[in-house]
């Protein structure tokens, strides 16, 4: 089983969340796990792997977001 | 609620927000602030710092409660909507340097992004030439971010830390209704300070207390919900061809501009607009500076404060590093005025953009993609 590739955006202000996640939606290895600590972050990761035809399944661990983004 | 729903009503919220401050801030002018001031975080920012002595022209000091507003008002979004997190430790000095700068260049031009767009909407052309630097500043910032610009994380911190701005805000609060007087006496045995306020000019100028601070909470609240930002409208845009939060500020302009139409105080042109001055060069180069320090602390001016009350230390000292630049604006004679920037503002601006620009160059985070 390959690794799942992850990114840490964690405490990072805006836009970097987004240009984290967008970089590695870039490389097209999907399936591709998002860590954020902000509703903010949640959302404008959310919003862009959205309009970049991903799906993106949303899990509430303690105070952080993971983000799973696929592919159709 | 449908994904479909949560979408749409997610894709509102900063028009919304746009629309309420779009109407709201030309109905606080009908009420008292100054022409197209209904919300300026830098002016108000400066004004405070006026009111607390950091800067002693007399026309320019005043307690504005609509700073203590968007804090407060942020804050009970955070706490009802559960997203009240402490936290702090991305470079909070150089954030403090940032806010110091972007008020500087805000200064120079005579408002923050709010108050450029509602100047536009208030028929003050001369806003035209500040929006347009301060796009251009927006994109010298996504520059740096392309190039993998961050000032580091940041990470949680004690609860505690989270509520010390807001108890800062009500301190505020207190003085601005107790405008205590116990300071150094003048020459005629009165009293002066610590808390002053203007008799003349801009800082004299006011909408109610309780009406500005019962409107500032509701766009604090909207504006926590919503995100809204003007200066990461414009990044967004730019960068990731989303126009989530740029539709907010449209909402701004045109909520604004009809309203101002409505009210009478739609005046075209670009002599003697209220608060403002003519030079299109500092116009534009003020608020490309003022740009390019808000995009490298991540945020406008507004969302600084409104991050604030969410809990955010970091965006606190942005804030604080605004009143206090701004206390410095005026010392060091940087601020403009109705006839034009003042000799040392130029200056001041190229300075701040070299030093914008280092900070730019200078800080990284590792890539963790």
């Amino acid at each position: 089983m390959s690794e799942i590739k992850t990114v840490d955006a964690r405490g990072l202000s805006c836009p970097q969340p987004v240009i984290l996640t967008r970089q590695a939606l870039d490389k097209k290895e999907f399936p591709i796990q998002v860590i954020v600590d902000t509703g903010t972050s949640r959302d404008n990761v959310t919003r862009m792997a959205q309009s970049q035809g991903c799906r993106v399944s949303v899990e509430a661990k303690g105070d952080q977001f993971v983000l799973t983004i696929t592919k159709e | 609620m449908s994904s479909l729903n949560r979408f749409f009503t997610s894709r509102w919220r900063p028009i919304a927000t746009g629309i309420v401050v779009g109407v709201l801030a030309p109905i606080l002018v009908k009420l008292g602030n100054p022409g197209n001031m209904g919300v300026c975080v830098a002016c108000f920012s400066r004004d405070i710092a006026g009111a607390l002595g950091l800067q002693r022209v007399a026309t320019v000091q005043y307690i504005r409660p609509e700073i203590i507003g968007f804090v407060l008002g942020s804050l009970g979004a955070a706490l009802v909507f559960r997203e009240f997190k402490p936290r702090t430790g991305s470079s909070p000095l150089v954030r403090f340097v940032l806010g110091m700068l972007a008020v500087i260049g805000a200064l120079v031009f005579l408002g923050c992004p709010w108050r450029a767009y509602l100047r536009l909407a208030g028929g003050d052309w001369n806003a035209i030439a500040a929006i347009v630097g301060l796009f251009a500043g927006i994109l010298i910032g996504i520059v740096f971010l392309r190039m993998g610009f961050s000032l580091g994380r940041n990470r949680a911190a004690p609860v505690a830390l989270g509520w010390v701005m807001p108890v800062l805000m009500i301190g505020l609060l207190v003085l601005l209704v107790a405008a205590p007087l116990f300071g150094a006496k003048d020459a005629s045995g009165n009293p002066t300070g610590p808390i002053f306020f203007s008799t003349t000019g801009p800082g004299s100028q006011h909408a109610p207390l309780w009406i500005a601070l019962g409107i500032s909470l509701l766009i604090g609240f909207l504006a926590q919900r919503s995100r809204f930002c003007t200066v990461g409208g414009v990044r967004d845009l730019v960068m990731m061809r989303d126009s989530h939060l740029f539709n907010g500020i449209v909402a701004l302009i045109v909520a604004a501009f009809v309203t101002n139409l409505a009210l009478g105080q739609f005046v075209p042109g670009f002599d003697k607009q209220p608060v403002a001055h003519t030079d299109a060069l500092w116009n534009f180069g003020g608020m490309m500076l003022a740009g390019l320090a808000f995009i490298l602390a991540g945020g406008c001016p507004g969302r600084q404060f409104i991050l604030s009350g969410e809990g955010d230390g970091d965006a606190a000292i942005f804030t604080l590093g605004m009143i206090v630049g701004a206390g410095f604006v005026h010392n060091f004679n940087l601020a403009s005025s109705a006839s034009g920037p003042s000799p040392f503002g130029p200056a001041a601006v190229i300075v701040g953009l070299i030093v914008c620009v280092a900070i730019g160059l200078a800080f990284r985070e590792p890539q963790t993609a």
